[in-house]
């Protein structure tokens, strides 16, 4: 039965007469064309066969014809398209916009490693912010001689401006997107903790919104954990945030503006929410309170769900030049006249040499080992870690403490000696700005791609809602490096995006 | 809600209903072209005086054919007011307020945009002129109709009425300049069938043929004033324009009718009460053309009061705690 299916999947390249049916060619419904490679598939085990919790998926696409999975899959693009699900192009001087690809092919997630993965989180999140407050105030961690003083002096996201600071109801990262990667032992790793602007989780409702349009008789037949209460949760959280003072707190979003590459997303996440989208133009700041500029006059804010940068949020402390933050908006906080979320200062957490301490500072705080590990981290302000990194540097990936989004990375073996030389020279002029990791070879998911099911390397991005408890959404953001061979899956460079089930 | 806000659903409105009437100019004309013989029907550069954008057109236009003003006016995006460029701001602008307009919308005025976007070249729309321009007005009757049955009838969309009532209060009478401009009726042909064709024309690019002999029967100018100006219940005519677009005002601001609480108010209020107590007849003594300027101007002074009263940046000592 399974061989027969197969061969309907892939009809339309095997037809009698076409080319690919060339003598001694034969259909190998095992290995279904599908190559697995020296990674981790994520749907398919080492043979090539389906696991346990993607069969059933895995059977029903199978019914289909290659030809109507093209078709959904085409449907899927044009829908995005009508939706206006997009992102703009920085420096696109026609102001166009792109979609995020996306393939209808789903990643799954076992219900019982989702256990392991959310509690993991959960963990993690918890201590995070228990660092974040013992950081802004005794330093405990740091007297212990845990996390070294030099690193957080240096941190470029420590904000002198918040020390001695609590941030309302004592939460500091209330959304974070964690990135997650898995290796191909199988092992899932930490690989950035995203405590600042974490974006994406708008794709994963419009994924799933597309997915439920594309193939209505999977989601009947297949138990998949919903996302679609995302918003209520985030909500929730922002509200109760001010809920001890204002009975029902009036919250907004605050979005650097419609030219911003992720205001899809500002907009989308307000419309959900059913609050105000606001730009720093919109606010201002009187006796300590901000209100906005509306037709009948002022209207105050208790809080504000921040998209824009701590260096941009108030010209009159961080960057003078913003012009996109609100002035007396960190004195209105001071004041505890505002809730902002996530709280200013949590960049410190995103260094990657603090991130590199993260491990120690769960056992410090709660006494546990971490659940999930980090991606074994090499920091270089330490003498011995960093010669180990500059004899390995061909087997390496550096990268520089306090960039996103990929930049000034270092990818040991595909970089040429000249490549490397710089790096070096650069990590023994300022070794405190950089970190090393082995060369992760990150697990793949099948695509479609013209013809047959092709396997590309992904991500994962769960998203963690810190409220009145910490709320983890199942599954997260796939993203898919769409070009074969690529690591890469930002979405600036060729990444897709999958919907991602966690089923059971 | 946000003056910012307002300010982008009023807009977003405004060139919605732009686009659709530019539409409407484009296929007015075309009629003619059809129905007029030789040369009167062939005249391309009134319809470019009447949008206002006649210098804008010389600068960089060097030959008034058919061609290059269709082209001007549907596709050019170097002129703010073709249709392509109306349905691109009313896109940026709906884009800015996704949060606020119903998803219905946003799509529509998404795939509108696409439609002409991608509506296929110059040569394809002057091939189905009829067909390509009556999908455009379509599409435009479709967003309002989106936009009636699936946004709340509050704040915002009375912003929306708001601005949709008085750009076509404005084109409407724009559309009636069409018959001063274009046709410079010689007294001998006034009564001929080409007068009558004349306004048959225009009054089928208003979508008003049907209700007018409805309402009046046979065509004369007196009567054709009437109904595009002074009709009450013409969805189209201008004192329609003018009384929705104040309601709108009355129900943002909370203040009844018949008086008011801002400048906007009092010149719509004072505007629309002129046109309720005039005759078509007095109109026509005083010059068509000369009353329609004047009311434009006028319109005009009520968009900028709009702006004030609501989208304008206040000063702080307003705040009252």
């Amino acid at each position: 039965m399974f061989q027969e299916q197969s061969a309907v999947l892939f009809r339309s390249s095997r037809e009698p007469g076409g080319e690919s049916a060339a003598p001694g060619d034969q259909i190998d419904g095992d290995a279904l064309d599908y190559d697995v490679g020296d990674f981790h598939d994520e749907m398919f085990d080492h043979d090539g066969r389906p696991r346990a919790d993607c069969e059933p998926l895995f059977r029903r696409m199978l019914t289909m014809s290659w030809d109507d999975l093209i078709r959904r899959q085409r449907a899927a693009d044009r829908s995005m398209v009508q939706l206006g699900i997009t992102f703009n192009v920085y420096g696109d001087q026609l102001g166009r916009e792109r979609i995020i690809p996306f393939d209808i092919v789903p990643r799954i997630i076992a219900s019982p490693e989702w256990q392991i993965l959310e509690h993991g989180l959960r963990q993690r999140i918890t201590a995070l912010n228990m660092f974040l407050q013992d950081l802004y105030h005794e330093q405990k961690i740091i007297h212990d001689g845990v996390v070294p003083e030099h690193v957080v002096a240096t941190a470029v996201g420590f904000r002198q401006q918040c020390i001695g600071l609590t941030p309302p109801r004592g939460i500091w990262c209330h959304i974070t997107g964690t990135d997650l990667v898995r290796d191909s032992d199988g092992q899932v790793y930490v690989l950035e903790d995203n405590l600042r602007c974490p974006s994406g989780v708008s794709y994963v409702l419009q994924n799933r919104q597309l997915m439920k349009q594309t193939f209505p008789q999977l989601f009947e037949r297949t138990s998949i954990r919903p996302v679609d209460d995302y918003c209520s949760r985030l909500l929730d959280a922002l509200q109760y945030l001010r809920e001890d003072h204002v009975r029902t707190p009036s919250v907004a979003l605050l979005s650097p503006g419609s030219y911003n590459s992720a205001y899809f997303e500002h907009s989308f996440l307000a419309q959900q929410m059913g609050i105000d989208l606001v730009e720093g133009r919109d606010l201002v700041v009187s006796d300590g309170f901000v209100y906005m500029r509306t037709t009948k006059g002022f209207e105050r804010i208790d809080v504000l769900y921040r998209r824009i940068d701590d260096d941009f949020l108030d010209p009159l402390v961080f960057r003078k030049d913003s012009m996109l933050g609100v002035p007396g908006l960190m004195n209105a906080y001071r004041l505890g006249r505002i809730a902002l979320a996530n709280a200013p200062g949590t960049g410190i957490a995103d260094d990657k040499v603090v991130y590199a301490c993260v491990p120690q500072i769960i056992k410090y705080y709660l006494g546990e080992d971490p659940i999930i590990p980090n991606v074994p981290t090499y920091v270089c302000w330490d003498d011995a870690q960093r010669q180990h990194v500059l004899a390995n540097l061909d087997q390496l990936v550096v990268k520089p403490a306090n960039e996103s989004g990929g930049y000034g990375l270092l990818i040991g073996p595909r970089a040429s000696a000249a490549e490397r030389a710089a790096c070096a020279a650069q990590i023994k002029a300022n070794p405190r700005n950089y970190i090393a990791q082995p060369t992760l070879s990150l697990s793949r998911v099948p695509v479609l791609c013209e013809d047959r099911l092709e396997g590309r390397h992904v991500d994962l991005r769960p998203f963690i809602v810190y409220g009145r408890d910490v709320y983890v959404l199942p599954g997260g953001l796939t993203r898919v490096a769409l070009k074969k061979g690529s690591l890469v899956v930002n979405s600036s460079q060729g990444g897709g995006s999958k919907d991602t089930w966690v089923v059971s | 809600m946000l003056s910012r806000v307002a300010d982008s659903i009023y807009w977003m409105s405004r060139y919605v209903e732009r686009a659709e009437n530019v539409a409407r100019f484009i296929s007015v004309n075309l009629n003619l072209s059809l129905d007029m013989p030789g040369e009167a029907g062939q005249q391309w550069w009134p319809l470019v005086v009447i949008t206002g954008d006649d210098d804008e057109f010389q600068s960089r236009i060097s030959t008034t054919t058919k061609e290059s003003v269709v082209q001007f006016l549907t596709f050019d995006t170097d002129n703010p007011n073709s249709i392509l460029s109306c349905l691109r701001s009313a896109r940026e602008n709906a884009r800015s307020v996704r949060e606020i307009i119903s998803a219905e919308m946003w799509e529509h005025i998404n795939k509108f945009y696409l439609l002409v976007r991608d509506g296929g070249t110059l040569e394809d729309v002057l091939d189905d002129p009829y067909h390509f321009y009556e999908v455009v007005s379509l599409a435009g009757q479709q967003f309002l109709g989106v936009t009636d049955a699936t946004m709340t009838h509050g704040e915002a969309w009375h912003f929306c009425q708001l601005g949709r009532m008085i750009e076509r209060a404005d084109k409407t009478s724009r559309i009636l300049d069409v018959k001063y401009f274009i046709l410079l009726p010689k007294p001998s042909d006034v009564g001929t069938p080409y007068d009558d064709v004349q306004w048959l024309a225009l009054l089928r690019s208003a979508s008003a043929l049907e209700m007018y002999r409805q309402r009046h029967g046979r065509i004369s100018p007196v009567n054709v004033v009437n109904f595009l100006v002074l009709d009450k219940e013409f969805p189209r005519a201008v004192l329609h324009c003018l009384t929705r677009a104040n309601d709108s005002l009355h129900s943002i601001s909370g203040t009844v009718t018949g008086s008011f609480s801002n400048v906007a108010e009092q010149r719509l209020g004072q505007l629309r009460a002129e046109l309720a107590y005039t005759h078509a007849e007095e109109i026509i003594a005083g010059g068509l053309h000369e009353f329609i300027d004047d009311f434009q101007q006028r319109l005009n002074c009520v968009g900028e009061a709009v702006f004030e009263s609501f989208f304008a940046k206040r000063p702080l000592e307003t705040i009252s705690h």
